[in-house]
């Protein structure tokens, strides 16, 4: 019975010891998967490079991150939240509300949205109106809107081949989706005309109201299965192409260059996707990342602020980088952050 | 005397006329129906079989990849001039150099090696240092921490390989799949192969892939499911330490001492209703109860136990009371006949002999929380997790940590290919478990059980 007893007691001390020493002592961050890889490779090296813990990086998404950065100040709250894209101001008072008020927004780079079709199936030469012809669920024809009649890609373009649109682009709870939405979608919404019938017939009392009516009409996609929503990872966008070799997914760049042996990408208004084209803002589909920290848990989390600045230091986040090497587009106003991190630069000015 | 024995069997008259031994339509119905029924029987367990084979030979075939890694031997100068500017040994000093740092000394021993050896090559000072893995300068930082003295000496060190190289020694990554690979050339494969001509780079079998930490997206050659094995561990003493005594005593009172009404009935219906509750569900109750309201960590073990005791308890307390209820009545009586106490009579008669029918439940309920995913998504235990072995029971307990499972989960998501890989290695690690905890509970059902 001895052995029993020892767990029992050894048991209890870690229960009575788990609400005493709480205090945690490495920094906590979750939210965008797309950002995940990143935080992954700074968290490792600034373990390996300073006295304190790796810091823990959860995933789980951009709004479910943000979500959990909002639920309050303490130890039992993350510290970081990362982003695939900037803070709503929604989210902004959820924060407020509980008492989440000084947030340092930390932007660390660009990252490319890549078309990216099966290695041996055909190759693409997308514009925006492509996509908006083969996915929105109302598109123009004959000068009116009508329900979306193309099967094919050849239907939307008469330049592609004649095989059926497939395509996998990511489920409504990333990030990634609403940059698809906004540069993509919309784009060619614009392109096609089809904006300007959706805002000459919106409903709205303001025309700021309409234009915002017209935008949402001109992002539905089409719902009889051309189009499929992946609420999962890349991964499984990949699996899905590799089984259906017509498909055609949205990835991000990163994880497209390290599937090149597997994946073709397409062209977007001609210009090839890289770390450069971005850079220079030639290729269109692009979204900053962000990482968010909370203030009052600066100097209450050791290594918090070591982390943030680490992160964005011209040798981690910067062209030579390992970020830039893993498919981070390094930032050019890179320095800029770099004193706003080191100077606790609040949202909102006042700091 | 009975009609029977009066009549010569052969006599009888058949209902249905012929010989006995010639069978009857009926019987050869019959007959046929049986034997359609073992061919049914046959046919299934055959299916059963060839899905099993083919599943352990997936799971052997792309995991046995994770347990082998690509090494370089090289020997590096440890350039004081880099890593000790002013030359005093002063460990403060030597730590503000950081990974970065060796990135010159990296290269500059693999200039060395390629120069000792007379390889022709045209690759510049970074590609050659490509074909290493990022580990190397966090290896050689933590050596030259432990070591300042070493620091204006050569060591000999062994690297791990860049997970391109490994890869191509393995056969994932050929010369056709990298045509538009940035992260590796065929220039550098040529120099792969000229390095394992020369017996510098060599595939051997790797103890960091079971012992090890988890590695960032950078460096998948560098990950090891070691740390996540000791989450799983110490989630296990949890749901031992917790589901155990509970399970048993809830089981004894209910089996022995409950009186049969309603109240227990409805308890029996809700046991058994526990058990078929998606685990999914007690992560979500683990969310809300222990993380939001009770404020324990997250990713920490001790929720993860606490959820899976959650989850294991209703599968003990069914094992346990069937092994109680096994335990013949007259064992109870003859003790309460000899002068004991209804509790003496089931602590001292009862409980031992219905003991292994315990454990062996115990086994198989910690074997399904051993492999359970679902409740561990949702209490954080997911992610760029298990980087730090914890050091006491405590930080084991409340130190946040990944487990087996979420590990493989992980893994499987991440977009290097050789992560990929190494999820198929971690699944061998974790049926290897489960098989051992199934066949112990098996053994200790074939040797100690008792059947009345």
């Amino acid at each position: 019975m001895s052995f029993v007893k020892l767990t029992a007691s050894a048991l209890a001390i870690s229960a009575v010891s788990a609400t005493a020493a709480a205090a945690r002592d490495q920094v906590q961050v979750a939210g965008s998967s797309t950002v995940l890889p990143y935080a992954s490779i700074v968290a490792e090296a600034f373990g390996e490079n300073f006295d304190f813990p790796t810091p823990v990086v959860e995933s789980g998404g951009s709004s479910a991150g943000l979500k959990r950065f909002c639920e309050g100040v303490g130890e039992n709250t993350i510290d970081v939240a990362n982003a695939s894209r900037q803070i709503k101001d929604k989210e902004i008072a959820a924060c407020a509300e509980n008492g989440v008020t000084d947030i340092i927004e930390v932007r660390i780079g660009y990252d490319g949205i890549v078309f990216a079709s099966d290695i041996n199936a055909n190759s693409f030469e997308f514009t925006p109106t492509d996509w908006f012809l083969a996915l929105s669920d109302k598109v123009m024809v004959d000068g009116e809107l009508a329900d979306n009649p193309n099967t094919t890609w050849a239907d939307v373009n008469p330049n592609f081949p004649a095989v059926d649109i497939q395509a996998f682009v990511p489920g409504t709870k990333h990030g990634t989706r609403e940059v698809f939405e906004d540069k993509v979608i919309l784009a060619g919404c614009e392109a096609t005309g089809a904006f300007e019938h959706l805002l000459a017939h919106a409903e709205g009392d303001t025309d700021k109201a309409k234009h915002k009516a017209a935008e949402k009409a001109c992002i539905a996609l089409r719902t009889d299965g051309k189009s499929v929503d992946i609420d999962g990872d890349y991964t499984e966008t990949l699996a899905r192409i590799e089984s259906n070799k017509d498909g055609i997914g949205v990835f991000g760049l990163a994880f497209y260059e390290n599937n090149t042996d597997k994946l073709q990408v397409a062209t977007m208004s001609g210009v090839v996707p890289s770390t450069e084209s971005i850079a220079t803002g030639e290729y269109p589909v692009s979204r900053p990342l962000f990482f968010y920290v909370k203030k009052a848990h600066i100097g209450v989390i050791p290594g918090l602020k070591e982390y943030a600045e680490f992160f964005v230091a011209d040798e981690v986040a910067g062209e030579d980088g390992p970020l830039a090497e893993y498919g981070l587009v390094a930032d050019p106003e890179l320095t800029e952050t770099q004193e706003a991190v080191s100077n606790e630069t609040v949202m909102g000015g006042n700091s | 005397m009975t009609d029977l024995s009066q009549n010569p069997a052969g006599a009888a008259p058949r209902k249905h006329g012929g010989s006995l031994l010639e069978k009857s339509p009926h019987t050869r119905k019959r007959n046929a129906a049986e034997t359609r029924f073992k061919a049914y029987g046959i046919a299934a367990i055959t299916a059963g079989l060839i899905m099993l084979l083919v599943l352990v030979t997936t799971i052997v075939g792309k995991g046995t990849g994770a347990f082998q890694q690509t090494f370089v031997t090289l020997n590096v100068e440890l350039l004081e001039a880099k890593l000790d500017k002013k030359g005093n040994r002063d460990l403060a000093d030597i730590k503000k150099v950081t990974t970065f740092g060796y990135a010159p000394i990296i290269k500059g021993a693999m200039e060395a090696a390629i120069e000792d050896l007379g390889i022709e090559t045209s690759l510049k000072s970074k590609e050659l240092a490509g074909i290493l893995s990022k580990d190397v300068a966090a290896q050689l930082r933590d050596y030259v921490i432990a070591n300042p003295d070493q620091i204006g000496q050569t060591v000999e060190f062994r690297f791990l390989a860049s997970s391109r190289v490994d890869g191509y020694l393995k056969g994932r990554v050929t010369r056709d799949s990298i045509v538009n690979d940035k992260n590796i050339s065929a220039e550098q494969l040529d120099l792969v192969d000229a390095l394992a001509a020369a017996g510098v780079l060599e595939k051997t079998f790797n103890l960091d892939f079971i012992f090890g930490a988890d590695a960032s997206d950078a460096r998948p050659e560098a990950a090891g499911i070691g740390v996540s094995m000791l989450g799983s561990l110490f989630m296990m003493l949890v749901v031992l330490a917790l589901a155990l005594p509970i399970g048993v005593a809830a089981s004894i009172y209910l089996e022995e001492f409950a009186p049969q009404n309603w109240l227990t009935d409805m308890i029996e219906v809700n046991i058994s209703n526990l058990a078929a509750v998606p685990s999914i569900v007690f992560g979500i109750l683990g969310l809300a109860v222990f993380i939001n309201y009770m404020h324990l960590p997250t990713s920490a073990p001790l929720v993860g136990g606490l959820v899976l005791t959650l989850m294991t308890l209703p599968t003990i307390i069914i094992s346990t009371r069937a092994s109680l209820k096994s335990v013949p009545p007259s064992i109870r009586d003859a003790a309460l006949g000899v002068g004991a106490s209804k509790m003496q009579a089931v602590f001292h008669h009862v409980l031992p002999l219905a003991a292994p029918g315990i454990l062996t439940g115990t086994i198989i309920g910690l074997a399904q929380a051993l492999g359970e995913t679902a409740p561990l998504l949702l209490i954080g235990m997911v992610g760029f997790i298990a980087s730090n072995a914890p050091e006491t029971l405590a930080d084991g307990l409340l130190a946040p940590n990944s487990a087996m499972p979420a590990q493989i989960y992980e893994w499987a998501k991440r977009a290097d290919p050789a992560f990929y890989e190494r999820a198929w290695g971690g699944i061998i690690i974790l049926l290897l478990f489960l098989v051992t905890m199934n066949t112990l509970a098996v053994i200790l059902r074939r040797r100690f059980e008792r059947r009345w």
